[in-house]
C-alpha cells in the first residue's frame, strides 16, 4: 500500500511501487489531466508539481514519491478560480488541440514561481515540452503576460 | 489485484459540456439535446428555454479551430448572443439514421470550413427564420414585420421582442424554409472577427476528456502491438508466459498481424506486452531498407514511364536547346504525423450492438470500420467522437478503431479502452510519402526560364490508402501545387515550355495524408530550384520569380517580402522566399535566419502572406500559420524516418526529434483576403517554411541543401 499525497489530499493505493507515478494518477487516482505523450521523459506532457518542482511523472517511480506532495493540473486552482498563468492562457487563447497543455501550464507556473520575471532565455532553457500543434510563440506571450499580471 | 481505490467500479461519466463530444454511457447514447430534452429548431440549432445556444458541429476538432469557425458562420446568420453559443458533435450514427443531414464530417484537407460554410449558414440562417416566425404567430403579426438580433426578435411596429428561448419550442415545430439568401460578408458581425475560441477553458484544467480519457465501469485497458514489417504477419505468441502477471486479464491475437495484452489498467497492460514472447512472420518486405527504397526511388528518376500532370509547349526541346541548363535533384523522406496524443479508441460490443468513443478525423469512416469489424449492419453501430489531441491527417484512418473493435469483440459486454504506446504510434503508421524530385531548367541568353522538366519519383499516398480513386494508375493528388489550374491548387508559374511527371514506385511502407501532404515537398522542389536558378541567372530571386508568377501568387509574394524588408535584412541575417497554392489558398514566406561561424542555424523570423479569399477568424488564421511553421519546420530541421529490416526505425521522440519553444521563430502573418473563394487555413503555409527558410540558408552559406532532414548537415559558410 502506498500513501500518496495528491492535490492536498492523503490516498492510499495498493500498487506496484515500480510502476510510474502518471499511470498511477490516471489509472488509480483517476486524475486523467496528466497525459501520457512518450513514455521516455521526452516530451513534458506528463509533467506534475513535487514539491514545488516540475517533474516528467512518466519517468518516476510511484514508490519513489515518499511523502512528497504532489500537485497534478487538476489541483493548479483548486477552488475553481483560475490562476493567473491559466488566466493569461484564456485571454491568449493559447491551446490548439490542447492535449501538451497540461504540462506546459505545470512546467510555466514552476518557471514563474521560481523566478517571477523571466527572460526569453529562461522560458527557453524552461520550458522544454514538445507541441505539436505549435503553440510555442503563444507560451512565450502568456509566461510574459502572466509575469506582468 | 483490488485497489483501495476501486476506479473500475466508479462511475466515471462524462458529461457532454466535458467531452465536448456527445459521451454518455449505453446504448442509444446521443447529445442530451438531440435526445429530445429540448427539441431542436434544426438539425444545426438548439436553443434551450435559457437561451442558451447549442450549435452542432459535423467536423472533428483537433486544435485547428473548426469549431469555432463554423460555430461563428452558424452564428452569423442566426443572430444569436454569441456570449451564449456552445457546442456539441452529433454522431455518425445519427448522421445515418437522419439521412446524411449533417452532410460529410470528414475533418482533412484544410476542408472543415470551406467546404461546409454554405450549409452550414443556410442551418443558422432557417433556424432564424423558423425563430422569427414563431415570435410572429404568438404575436399574431406578419413574419416580415420581425426582425432578429443577439437572441432577441422584435416586433418593428410596436416595439415588442421576445428571446429565442421563450419561442424555441415553437419554432421547432414550424415548417422549415427553402434557400435563404446569405448575409454579405461586409455585414458580418461574429464571422469574420478574431474571436477567441470556444474550447480552450477546460483545456486548462485537465478538464477536457480526450480519448486516451475515457473511463467506464467495468472498463478494461489494452496495449498492443503489430508486426513491425507491414504486410508480415503474427507468427505465434506465448500467452501462458505473462497470464499470471497482475491485472492481466486476456492475451489476444488481433487480425492475424498483432496481439494484445487486456488488463486492469494501462500500464499492467504494457508491461506484459513487453515481456511477451512473440514470433512475427514478416513476409517478404523484412530486407527493405532505406538504401534498397533510394534505389527504387533513383530508378524512377529516369524511368522512360511517367504520369504526367502538367505539360505546356515542349520542355525537352526547350531544354535540348537552352542556352544554359540547370539541374538538381531533391529528396524528401518518410515522416510521421506524431500528434501528442497516441492512437486510441474505446469499444463495447454485446454481440447485438457496438459502441466506440474515439479521436478521429472523420467519424463516418470510423463508423464504417466498426461496422464492419464487428460484423454488424452499420444502424447496430455507433462512432462518439471525443476531441483529439492532434490529428495531422493520421486520425483521418480508422486502423485503430478496427483494432479496438476486434478486441471488444474477443470480450462481449466489456468496454475495452485500446491506447497505443508512443513507439506503437511512431512506426505502426501511413507516412508522410517519400519521393526524389530532378528538376532541369533551361535559361535563354538573357537568363530567362524557357523550359523546366521536373520528374518526380516515389511514392503515391492513393495507392497506400485509397487505390480506388487513382485514375487509370495515376495518382492525381501527387501533383498538388503543380496543376496547370482549378480552384485547389495551380502551379504558380507561367513558363512557355512545362513538363511535371511522376513515376510512381511505391515501397510497401503505407504512405498517407500528413498535414500539407504533398505541397510540402512539392513546394520545396520548386520554390528551392527557382531560387537556384535565379541564382544561376544572377538575378535577385525575388525579382526572377515575379516575371512568371500569376497574379494571386504575385500579391502574397510581394506582400510577404514587403512586410519582412525583404533584400534589406538586418547586419548578419539572410532571407529567403517562397510561394505556393495549396489547399485552395495563396501563399508565401519570406524566412530571416542567420547561421553562426560553426553552422549554427538561427531563424529569427518568418513572415507568411495568405489569401485565403475569405477569412473566418483571422485571430486563428494567426494561430494556424505559426503552428504549421513549427509543423513544417520541425521536419525540415530533424523530421526523417528511416527503414531497417522492412520496420521503421525511429520509435520515439528522442530519435524523431521536433522543434520546442527555443527554435520558434517570431511569426508574423499577412493575411490578403482577397475575396470570392473560400480557401484552407491548416496546411498551405507549411508548404513555405522549408524552402524559403533553405532559400535562406542558401543566402547565408551558399550552401544549398538538397535533401532533408537539416540536422544531417554541417552549414558552416563554404
Ligand atoms: S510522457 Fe512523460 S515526458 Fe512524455
Ligand atoms: S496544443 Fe496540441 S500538442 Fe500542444
Amino acid at each position: 500500500m502506498i500513501a500518496l499525497n495528491v492535490n492536498g489530499r492523503e490516498t492510499r493505493i495498493d500498487v506496484d511501487p515500480q510502476t510510474p507515478l502518471l499511470w498511477v494518477l490516471r489509472d488509480h487516482v483517476g486524475l486523467t489531466g496528466t497525459k501520457y505523450g512518450c513514455g521516455i521523459a521526452q516530451c513534458g506532457a506528463c509533467t506534475v508539481h513535487i514539491d514545488g518542482q516540475p517533474v516528467r511523472s512518466c519517468g518516476l517511480p510511484v514508490g519513489d514519491v515518499g511523502s512528497a506532495k504532489i500537485v497534478t493540473i487538476e489541483g493548479l486552482a483548486p477552488a475553481g478560480i483560475l490562476t493567473k498563468v491559466q488566466k493569461a492562457w484564456l485571454d491568449l487563447d493559447v491551446p490548439q488541440c490542447g492535449y501538451c497543455q497540461s504540462g506546459m501550464l505545470m512546467a510555466a507556473s514552476a518557471l514563474l514561481a521560481a523566478t517571477p520575471n523571466p527572460t526569453d532565455a529562461d522560458i527557453d532553457a524552461a520550458m522544454t515540452n514538445i507541441c505539436r500543434c505549435g503553440t510555442y510563440q503563444q507560451v512565450r506571450a502568456a509566461i510574459h503576460a502572466a509575469a506582468k499580471a | 489485484m483490488i485497489d483501495t481505490i476501486k476506479l473500475d467500479r466508479r462511475a466515471f461519466l462524462v458529461g457532454t459540456a466535458a467531452a465536448g463530444a456527445g459521451f454518455s454511457l449505453g446504448f442509444g447514447a446521443s447529445p442530451a439535446a438531440a435526445q429530445g430534452a429540448v427539441p431542436e429548431v434544426n438539425a444545426w440549432v438548439v436553443i434551450r428555454p435559457d437561451d442558451g445556444v447549442v450549435i452542432r458541429i459535423a467536423r472533428s476538432e483537433m486544435g485547428q479551430g473548426t469549431l469555432t469557425g463554423l460555430a461563428q458562420l452558424v452564428a452569423e446568420e442566426l443572430e444569436c448572443d454569441w456570449s451564449k453559443v456552445s457546442t456539441e458533435f452529433p454522431t455518425p450514427g445519427q448522421n445515418v439514421a437522419r439521412n446524411r443531414v449533417w452532410r460529410n464530417f470528414s475533418t482533412g484537407g484544410s476542408r472543415g470550413i470551406r467546404e461546409s460554410h454554405d450549409y452550414v449558414r443556410q442551418g443558422g440562417a432557417a433556424a432564424r427564420d423558423m425563430l422569427i416566425r414563431a415570435a410572429a404567430a404568438e404575436w399574431n403579426v406578419p413574419a416580415g414585420e420581425c426582425a432578429a438580433a443577439n437572441s432577441t426578435i422584435t416586433h418593428r411596429p410596436s416595439g415588442r421582442t421576445t428571446t429565442y428561448g421563450k419561442v424555441a419550442a415553437a419554432a421547432s415545430r414550424l415548417q422549415p424554409p427553402g434557400e435563404i439568401a446569405l448575409k454579405p460578408v461586409a455585414d458580418w458581425k461574429i464571422a469574420g472577427k478574431p474571436l477567441n475560441r470556444l474550447d480552450t477553458a477546460d483545456k486548462l484544467t485537465g478538464k477536457l476528456v480526450y480519448g486516451a480519457d475515457i473511463k467506464m465501469p467495468g472498463m478494461l485497458t489494452a496495449a498492443i502491438k503489430a508486426c513491425p514489417v507491414v504486410g508480415g504477419k503474427l507468427g505465434s505468441f506465448d500467452a501462458a508466459s505473462v497470464r499470471s502477471m497482475p491485472g492481466v486479464k486476456h492475451v489476444l491475437a488481433v487480425d492475424g498481424n498483432a496481439v494484445a495484452v487486456v488488463a486492469d489498467t494501462y500500464w499492467q497492460a504494457h508491461l506484459a506486452l513487453e515481456k511477451l514472447p512473440i514470433v512475427w512472420d514478416k513476409g517478404p518486405n523484412a530486407s527493405v531498407s532505406s538504401a534498397s527504397i533510394d534505389t527504387m526511388l533513383d530508378e524512377g528518376l529516369g524511368a522512360a514511364q511517367a504520369f504526367v500532370g502538367n505539360r505546356q509547349g515542349d520542355a525537352t526541346a526547350a531544354i535540348a536547346g537552352a542556352a544554359r541548363r540547370i539541374e538538381a535533384t531533391y529528396s524528401f523522406p518518410y515522416q510521421n504525423h506524431a500528434p501528442m496524443e497516441p492512437m486510441n479508441a474505446t469499444a463495447l460490443y454485446t454481440g447485438q450492438r457496438c459502441e466506440v468513443w474515439c479521436p478521429t478525423q472523420n467519424g463516418e469512416a470510423a463508423l464504417a470500420a466498426t461496422a464492419e469489424a464487428a460484423g454488424l449492419p452499420v444502424q447496430s453501430c455507433d462512432v462518439h467522437k471525443t476531441m483529439l489531441g492532434g490529428g495531422f491527417g493520421r486520425r483521418g484512418r480508422s486502423d485503430y478503431v478496427r483494432q479496438a473493435v476486434l478486441v471488444a469483440k474477443q470480450i462481449p459486454g466489456v468496454p475495452v479502452k485500446l491506447l497505443w504506446s508512443r513507439e506503437e504510434d511512431m512506426t505502426q503508421c501511413a507516412f508522410h510519402p517519400i519521393t526524389k524530385c530532378k528538376l532541369t531548367g533551361a535559361l535563354d541568353a538573357a537568363g530567362n526560364l524557357t523550359g523546366l522538366h521536373m520528374r518526380i519519383s516515389g511514392q503515391s499516398i492513393l495507392a497506400s490508402l485509397l487505390p480506388q480513386n487513382l485514375q487509370n494508375g495515376m495518382d492525381p493528388v501527387v501533383f498538388q501545387g503543380l496543376n496547370p489550374g482549378g480552384a485547389e491548387g495551380q502551379f504558380g508559374y507561367d513558363i512557355p515550355n512545362l513538363l511535371i511527371d511522376h513515376a510512381m514506385r511505391n515501397p510497401h511502407i503505407l504512405a498517407g495524408f500528413w498535414r500539407g501532404v504533398n505541397a510540402n515537398q512539392n513546394a520545396l522542389y520548386v520554390e528551392c530550384f527557382m531560387d537556384e536558378l535565379a541564382r544561376a541567372a544572377n538575378q535577385d530571386p525575388l525579382e526572377f520569380r515575379r516575371k512568371m508568377l500569376r497574379p494571386k501568387h504575385r500579391v502574397v509574394l510581394e506582400a510577404a517580402a514587403e512586410k519582412a524588408n525583404y533584400g534589406r535584412a538586418p547586419a548578419g541575417r539572410h532571407h529567403g522566399l517562397a510561394q505556393v497554392m495549396a489547399f485552395g489558398s495563396y501563399v508565401a514566406a519570406c524566412a530571416e535566419v542567420s547561421v553562426d561561424a560553426r553552422g549554427a542555424l538561427k531563424v529569427h523570423k518568418i513572415v507568411a502572406a495568405t489569401d485565403c479569399g475569405v477569412a473566418v477568424n483571422p485571430a486563428q488564421i494567426h494561430r494556424q500559420v505559426a503552428g504549421s511553421f513549427v509543423y513544417g519546420l520541425s521536419a525540415m530541421l530533424y523530421g526523417e524516418c528511416t527503414v531497417k529490416d522492412g520496420a521503421i526505425e525511429q520509435t520515439n521522440f528522442d530519435a524523431y526529434n521536433v522543434m520546442r519553444i527555443d527554435e520558434m521563430p517570431e511569426v508574423e502573418t499577412v493575411l490578403v483576403a482577397s475575396g470570392g473563394f473560400w480557401g484552407g487555413v491548416g496546411e498551405p503555409t507549411i508548404a513555405v517554411a522549408a524552402p524559403a527558410v533553405l532559400n535562406a540558408i542558401f543566402a547565408a552559406t551558399g550552401k544549398r541543401v538538397r535533401d532533408l532532414p537539416l540536422v544531417k548537415h554541417d552549414l558552416r559558410r563554404v
